[in-house]
């Protein structure tokens, strides 16, 4: 580019909880209700100067549950809605997961992962919450879970994280590590980006004809506003099309499967990745989060000596990425699983494995990050 | 009155049971409060301790600021956690399986941790009427995370999750009166403290101490890292929160206020707002509000300690 030329691009140097700001304000997220928590503090932080300024809604809660209460309840009144935490306070925040799921109700939740259980390790990164975010609200539900492995991607899924909420009336967690969550790297933004925004399809019936929890082809009922004239009764009880208290078996049954089959039938729109030198790979390495960086990098080192290593970085853990596990699983002879916890991904690769495939694992859980050398190591070890 | 808390100074254990080795900020007032808290409660103490700046500054790994048995636990639950403690002692007492002796347990949390996330635990303990002594370690926001707001915030002031601009005045609240709440309850035993009056809180802590039901004490602490005000003024801070009439020193016993130290006549507002950091952005309206609130406040409690 020509320097007389008038620039069509940013370039920021951002943490990710700063892009995970950035991206949530390109969505629409136009409502922040949090509680102080080390390591995603910094989202509350500049959501506080930048919500304001632009006619959003930013509240400093007295807890977790009343954060994504606040969440669940802005979001019906037809705001885009955002919290974030991390384990402690997700811990707290499960049971009104459970809520937004049973009453559809779109929000996007940031777990900024750090070493647990308990208190645990506030300051050092983890990966310990992927089943948490899988199983932690009680009672069988979809869910969808996004992660990260760079600052950009940080904006990006943030983004997009908001789009699945609005087109599958679902929470959407977002898991960074703290790693990502205060790392800085350069982003740029171009001008003519183009950057799809999903907002939720309303009814287009008369208030009278609305039935708020009827099916449709796709498993997800349009979505009125509190105000917009369409009274409908939300409940945390299992409810019936109408959305009132049932106990009724045949209506029980087709909620919950219709729960599931939104999801279920839209895989490819929710799930996402990156194969990276997979094709010809003997080793192949599955990865997400801050470790995805390293295995890249073990990946390239280990190229340089002749071993063919690839790696598949999962950016969606929930649903599971279960087709793009089995391609690499029957291409490669060894994959490795290195994750920052005692192996909650790689118990899902191994549900997976139905051939000779071999599945190594490396579990980190000292509050460090695995390093490329690491990976290297156990290529070694076991290749 | 002074002679009084003289007599009990020279009374006072000289044994330390917060000693020296931790990793409070420099002119921290809170550490202070909690060190001349404990020498009151004396060796026969049990402390259960939310998470907070307390928390992680006095248990660097491998060391503890701590000569009594503490426990560590979640944000919301210091009361809860103590209730346990306090009624399993008292069962394994009665049931003689240990020596009867006077044991008491203190709950610790800050102010974020009393009157945001933990107040429903707080609660619970003082209707269930355990014995034990909770203390609220109030340095206005959450210090430990850097710096946010909390109910305890004082209006006006500075947060990192409450910033001053064209749209904000900053903390856009009134600081929640935790000692009513706390009085609301019909406990024995209600008390502000400020370590900036040691014979004030020593005479406090002494009848927290002796009282058979819960009591609870409000201690302003004194933060320089997030008031912004130079660390050796902590001490001449808590004198002008008290003298001021911001921070009144008072006790609740049965249900009967009385100011224990009564700072007529007040000074302005102004002396106690302008030096610090996390107030600057303030004009001159805005602390006249201040003050016409403040001797609002103090007059109420006048009017409730009966000397109006």
């Amino acid at each position: 580019m020509k320097r007389e030329k008038k620039k069509n691009f940013r370039e920021l140097l951002l943490q990710g909880n700063e892009a995970i700001v950035e991206g949530a304000l390109r969505a629409g997220c136009r409502f922040f209700a949090g509680y102080p928590i080390t390591p995603a503090t910094e989202i509350s932080e500049q959501l506080s100067t930048r919500l304001p300024k632009i006619g959003g809604t930013f509240i400093q809660m007295e807890d977790e549950i009343g954060s994504i209460a606040a969440v669940i309840g802005a979001s019906l009144a037809g705001a885009k809605s955002m919290t974030a935490t991390s384990g402690p306070g997700f811990s707290l925040m499960q049971e009104n997961l459970g809520f937004a799921i049973m009453a559809e109700v779109p929000c996007v939740i940031v777990n900024a992962m750090r070493g647990g259980p308990s208190t645990g390790l506030p300051t050092s990164p983890s990966q310990s919450d992927v089943m948490q975010a899988r199983w932690g609200t009680h009672g069988d539900h979809p869910i969808i879970a996004l992660c990260p492995s760079t600052v950009r991607e940080c904006y990006d899924i943030t983004i997009k994280a908001f789009n699945l909420s609005e087109k599958f009336r679902n929470p959407v967690i977002i898991l960074v590590d703290e790693v990502v969550a205060h790392m800085r790297e350069k982003i740029t933004f171009y001008d003519d980006e183009e950057i799809d925004i999903f907002n939720r399809v309303k009814p287009s019936m008369p208030p009278e004809w609305y039935i708020p929890y009827e099916d449709t082809p796709s498993g997800i009922p349009p979505m009125a506003n509190f105000g917009e004239g369409y009274r409908y009764h939300v409940t945390g009880l299992t409810h019936d099309i109408r959305g009132f208290p049932t106990s009724r078996p045949d209506e029980i049954d087709p909620f919950i499967r219709r729960l599931f089959r939104k999801i279920s039938q839209h895989f490819s729109e929710i799930q996402f990745g990156e194969f990276f030198e997979t094709d010809d790979a003997d080793i192949s390495i599955i990865a997400y989060g801050c470790v995805a960086r390293s295995a890249k990098r073990a990946a390239i080192d280990a190229r340089a000596r002749g071993v063919k290593v690839g790696v598949l970085k999962l950016n969606t853990l929930w649903p599971f990425m279960r087709t793009a596990v089995e391609k690499v699983l029957n291409t490669s002879k060894i994959v490795i699983v290195p994750e920052m916890n005692m192996g909650q991904i790689s118990r899902e690769v191994k549900r997976v494995n139905k051939g000779p495939t071999k599945i190594f694992t490396i579990n980190k859980v000292d509050g460090t990050i695995i390093t490329p050398e690491e990976i290297l190591a156990r290529i070694k070890e076991v290749g | 009155m002074r002679l009084k808390g003289l007599e009990l100074y020279t009374e006072h254990p000289e044994a330390e049971f917060a000693v020296s080795g931790h990793r409070a900020c420099q002119g921290c007032a809170e550490i202070l409060g909690l060190r001349m808290a404990l020498k009151v409660f004396g060796k026969d103490t049990i402390m259960a301790m939310a998470t907070g700046c307390m928390e992680i500054i006095s248990t660097p790994l491998p060391t503890t600021t701590w000569t009594i048995p503490w426990i560590h636990i979640a944000f919301e639950n210091a009361a809860a956690v103590a209730s346990g403690i306090e009624s399993a002692i008292r069962i394994l007492q009665e049931k003689k399986k240990i020596e009867r002796k006077d044991i008491h347990v203190i709950a610790v949390a800050g102010d974020g941790g009393t009157s945001d996330i933990g107040l429903q635990a707080l609660s619970g303990a003082l209707e269930r009427g355990h014995k034990f002594t909770y203390i609220c370690l109030d340095n206005e926001a959450y210090m430990n995370t850097g710096i946010q707001r909390s109910s305890s915030t004082p209006y006006g002031a500075m947060t990192t999750t409450s910033p001053p601009g064209k749209k904000s005045i900053g903390q856009s609240t009134w600081k929640k009166n935790m000692p009513k709440i706390a009085a609301a309850h019909n406990i024995p035993y209600v008390a502000t403290a400020c370590p900036s009056y040691p014979f004030d809180l020593f005479a406090k802590i002494k009848k927290a101490r002796t009282v058979n039901d819960p009591s609870y004490i409000h201690m302003l602490s004194v933060c320089p890292t997030g008031w912004r005000i130079p660390p050796d003024l902590a001490i001449e801070y808590g004198k002008l929160a008290v003298r001021t009439g911001v921070f009144p020193l008072y006790e609740v016993e049965d249900g009967r206020y009385r100011i224990t130290y009564s700072p007529e006549p007040l000074r302005p507002v102004a002396d106690y707002i302008k030096g610090q950091g996390r107030f600057r952005h303030l004009k001159e309206e805005d602390i006249a509000l201040i003050q016409n609130r403040t001797t609002a406040e103090w007059e109420e409690l006048k009017y409730l300690c009966g000397l109006r």
